[in-house]
C-alpha cells in the first residue's frame, strides 16, 4: 500500500457496493476561493478529488478543459494557488484522497524533487501527469512512491497486451483507464458494454489494481458503467462551471447538484 | 558530454529514449499515442531501408517537386556589400513554393503504406498546410489541415490554395491563435482519430519520429546542394556558410544533412530565428534568447515559456517561424556548437527582403529574409574568399498583405 486514504477509499466503495465516484476540476477556475468552496461543498458525495493544475498547452484535453484552465489561468492561478487550495482542502477533510493531475513541463519547471516535496507536506495522494507515459514515467514513479504518492498510470484501448502487462506491473494500487480514442469531454463513442469488456480484460491482468474509467462520462452515462472500481467525471463538471458563470449563477449551488446526482445514480 | 557522431545520420543519433544528447526530443504523449507513434516509427524505419519505397519518393521528388532546385549566385548583392560571395539555394522553385513539399509527399506517401485514407497536418505560415493537400490530392487522400485564425488572416493566399486543393481547413481560436495551437489541435484530432487517420507535423517537431521523417525528407535539399557546390567550385569550399532561418528547424536541417561531418571551421551552420519587432520583448527565438529546456508537443526543447512551465506567447511578422519551440535537433546541435543561433527583427527581415528584391530575381518569402539579413550583416566584413549560401526555402508571394501594408504598394 503506497497511500493509505486512496486504498481506503475504494475499500470503502467495495464495501458499500458501488464504484467510487471521482470528480475533476481545475485549481483555480474561476478562482482559487471557489475551487475551495466547491471541492467543500461535493467532498461528502465524492470518494477521491481531483484537481488540475491549469496548462496553456494541454494535448491530450477538449475543450471544456481548456476553457476550464483558461479561465483558472487567467485569474493568474498559479501552482502554488493550487497547493493551497490542496492545503485548506486537507485542513477540513484530512483522509479524503486529492491527486492533482497534470503536463510534465509544470513538473519540470518547479523542480520534481521540490514539486514532490510540497505534495506530500500539504497531503497530496495521487498524481496523474498525462504525457508521460510507461516507460518515461518509471524513475518519476518511483520517486513518487517513496514520498507515498500514488503515481497513476494510464492505460488505452489502443495499448497492446504486451504493454498493459508492464504497466499493470509497475502501476500503483490505481490505473486509469481512458474508455475510448479521444481527448477529454468527447462524446461516448463507444457502447458502454465494449468499454466494460475492454475493461475486464484489464481487471483480469491486474486484480488486485484499482482500475477507474474515465473519458466521455457524464450524468447520462454513469449508470451503464457502474461495474468499474471507480469512475471520473471532469468535462461534464468544468462545462457547468462555464455554463453557471455565463448565467451569472453561483457555480458552487450547480456543481453540487450535479455530483449529488452522480453519487445517486452509482448507488 | 553530448558529442556529435561522424557517419551516422544525425536523425538517429538518439538514446533508447529517442532523447538527443539525454536532453533534447523524446516522446512525451498521451498513453493513446503510444501505439500508433510506435507503429509508425516501424513503418517508417521500414520504409527508409526499402529500395522501392526509396525510388518512389525519389520519382516524386524528380517529377512533381522538380528537383534538383537551383543554386545560384547573387552577382549584385555580393557587389553589393563587397566583401563574400553570396549565393542562394532557391528552394521556392519547389512545386508549391517552399520546402514543405518535401515532408508532403513523404508523409502522403507513409499514409498510403500505412492504408490510411485521412491525413491531417498543422501549419503556420499556411505552406505546410498547402504542400500537405496537394500531396494529398496527388495521393487521393482526404485531408484537413489545422491553423491557427491569426495565421489564416495574414496568410490568406495559401489558405486559398488549401481550399482549391479540396483540402478543409480547420481554423484554431484557441491561445495565440497561432503555429502552436494549430499543433496542439492538430495533435488532439489525432489522439481521437489515430485509428484510421495519418499525422503529418509541418515540421522538424513533435515527437520524435515526426522529427524524424521530416527531416530525412527536406535532407533532399542539402543532397542536392553538395552536388551543386562541387560542380560550382570543384570541391567544398574551405570557407563555406550556410545561413537558414529557424522556427521548426525543418528547412535548416535539410539544408546542412550532407554537410554535417565536416569541421565547423571550414562549413559553419548560421541558423537565424525570428526576433520579433524592434525595441519588443517578444520574439519567437528559444536558441538565441536563453530560454529554458521544457516540454512542448510531447518532446524536450528550448522554448519560449514562464516559470511555471506555460508556453509564452511568441510574435514574428513571419508565421512560419512564429513558433515558441525549436527541433530537438537544433538544440542538440547548438549544445555540441556545430551550428551557432542568433536572431533577427521584423524590420531587419523586411530591409532585407527590400535589398534582395531590389538587387535580385529572387523574392523571398519573410522566413528566409531573416537568414538574407545575418548574410547582409555579416558578409561585408568577411573575405572575398568566403561563400555564403542563403537557403531561399519560402516564395515571398503568400507575404504579398504583409508586404503590402509594410512597405507600400509598389515594393518591388
Amino acid at each position: 500500500m503506497i497511500n493509505s486514504n486512496i486504498t481506503l477509499a475504494f475499500e470503502n466503495c467495495k464495501l458499500e457496493k458501488r464504484p467510487a465516484l471521482l470528480t475533476y476540476i481545475v485549481g483555480g477556475d474561476p478562482n482559487k476561493n471557489t475551487t475551495l468552496k466547491i471541492l467543500n461543498s461535493i467532498a461528502p458525495y465524492v470518494d477521491i478529488c481531483e484537481i488540475g493544475m491549469p496548462h496553456n498547452t494541454s494535448v491530450a484535453d477538449g475543450k471544456q478543459i481548456q476553457n476550464s484552465s483558461y479561465r483558472a489561468l487567467k485569474a493568474h492561478t498559479k501552482l502554488q494557488d493550487v497547493f493551497e487550495i490542496v492545503k485548506k482542502f486537507k485542513k477540513t477533510d484530512s483522509t479524503k484522497p486529492v491527486i492533482l493531475m497534470g503536463y510534465f513541463n509544470q513538473i519540470l519547471q518547479f523542480g520534481e524533487n521540490k514539486f514532490l516535496q510540497t505534495c506530500k507536506s500539504i497531503g497530496v495522494d495521487g498524481l496523474i501527469v498525462v504525457d508521460l507515459p510507461f516507460p518515461e514515467n518509471k524513475l518519476f514513479s518511483d520517486k513518487c512512491k517513496k514520498n507515498s504518492i500514488n503515481f497513476v498510470q494510464l492505460v488505452a484501448p489502443t495499448t497492446s497486451n504486451e504493454r498493459l502487462k508492464q504497466i499493470i506491473k509497475n502501476s500503483h494500487d490505481m490505473i486509469y483507464y481512458i474508455s475510448m480514442l479521444s481527448t477529454t469531454g468527447g462524446k461516448l463513442k463507444v457502447s458502454s458494454k465494449k468499454i466494460l469488456k475492454n475493461y475486464f480484460k484489464i481487471k483480469r491482468l491486474g486484480k488486485n489494481k484499482n482500475i477507474v474509467i474515465g473519458f466521455g462520462i457524464t450524468e447520462k452515462t454513469i449508470k451503464s458503467l457502474k461495474a468499474a472500481d471507480g469512475l471520473v467525471v471532469g468535462s461534464q463538471l468544468c462545462k457547468a462551471i462555464g455554463d453557471s458563470l455565463k448565467a451569472h449563477k453561483n457555480p458552487t449551488i450547480t456543481l453540487n447538484k450535479i455530483v449529488k446526482s452522480l453519487r445517486s445514480k452509482i448507488q | 558530454m553530448m558529442k556529435l557522431l561522424k557517419g551516422k545520420p544525425i536523425i538517429d543519433q538518439h538514446d533508447k529514449s529517442y532523447m538527443y544528447g539525454g536532453k533534447f526530443g523524446g516522446n512525451f504523449i498521451p498513453e493513446t499515442l503510444k501505439k500508433p507513434i510506435e507503429d509508425l516509427t516501424k513503418l517508417f524505419n521500414k520504409l527508409r531501408r526499402d529500395k522501392k519505397f526509396i525510388k518512389e519518393r525519389d520519382y516524386y521528388f524528380k517529377n512533381y517537386v522538380g528537383s534538383p532546385t537551383s543554386f545560384i549566385k547573387l552577382y549584385n548583392l555580393t557587389e553589393h556589400l563587397g566583401g563574400a560571395q553570396i549565393y542562394a539555394k532557391v528552394v521556392s522553385e519547389a512545386n508549391g513554393g517552399a520546402h514543405k513539399i518535401y515532408n508532403a509527399i513523404v508523409h502522403a506517401l507513409i499514409c498510403k503504406h500505412a492504408g490510411k485514407k485521412y491525413i491531417i497536418g498543422d501549419t503556420g505560415a499556411g505552406y505546410a498546410g498547402k504542400m500537405l493537400s496537394m500531396a494529398a490530392k496527388k495521393f487521393g487522400l482526404k485531408c484537413k489541415i489545422f491553423m491557427g485564425t491569426k495565421d489564416m488572416a495574414r496568410q490568406k493566399p495559401n489558405c486559398d490554395a488549401i481550399r482549391a486543393n479540396g483540402a478543409e481547413i480547420i481554423p484554431v481560436d484557441s491561445g495565440s491563435k497561432t503555429l502552436v495551437d494549430a499543433v496542439s489541435e492538430c495533435m488532439r484530432y489525432w489522439v481521437a482519430n489515430c485509428d484510421t487517420t495519418h499525422m503529418c507535423v509541418g515540421s522538424t517537431v513533435g515527437p520524435n519520429i515526426f522529427v524524424k521523417i521530416c527531416a530525412w525528407s527536406t535532407a533532399q535539399i542539402s543532397r542536392e546542394l553538395i552536388v551543386q557546390i562541387n560542380e560550382e567550385f570543384g570541391k567544398v569550399p574551405k570557407k563555406l556558410k550556410l545561413i537558414n532561418c529557424v522556427g521548426g528547424g525543418s528547412s535548416a536541417i535539410g539544408f546542412w544533412n550532407s554537410f554535417m561531418d565536416y569541421n565547423k571551421n571550414q562549413v559553419e551552420f548560421i541558423g537565424v530565428e525570428a526576433g520579433g519587432p524592434k525595441k519588443s520583448k517578444l520574439h519567437a527565438a528559444p536558441l538565441s534568447n536563453k530560454s529554458k529546456i521544457g516540454i512542448l508537443h510531447g518532446a524536450a526543447q528550448y522554448v519560449v515559456q514562464d516559470k511555471e512551465g506555460q508556453i509564452k506567447e511568441t510574435h514574428s511578422i513571419s508565421a512560419g517561424l512564429d513558433y515558441p519551440g525549436v527541433s530537438p535537433i537544433h538544440c542538440f546541435l547548438k549544445d555540441v556548437k556545430r551550428a551557432r543561433y542568433i536572431s533577427a527583427t521584423d524590420e531587419q527581415a523586411l530591409d532585407a527582403y527590400k535589398l534582395v528584391a531590389k538587387l535580385e530575381e529572387i523574392r523571398p518569402s519573410l522566413e528566409p529574409s531573416h537568414a538574407f539579413a545575418e548574410a547582409i550583416r555579416i558578409a561585408p566584413k568577411l573575405s572575398k574568399d568566403t561563400i555564403i549560401v542563403v537557403n531561399s526555402c519560402g516564395d515571398a508571394k503568400k507575404d504579398k498583405l504583409i508586404l503590402d501594408k509594410r512597405l507600400g504598394k509598389n515594393h518591388d
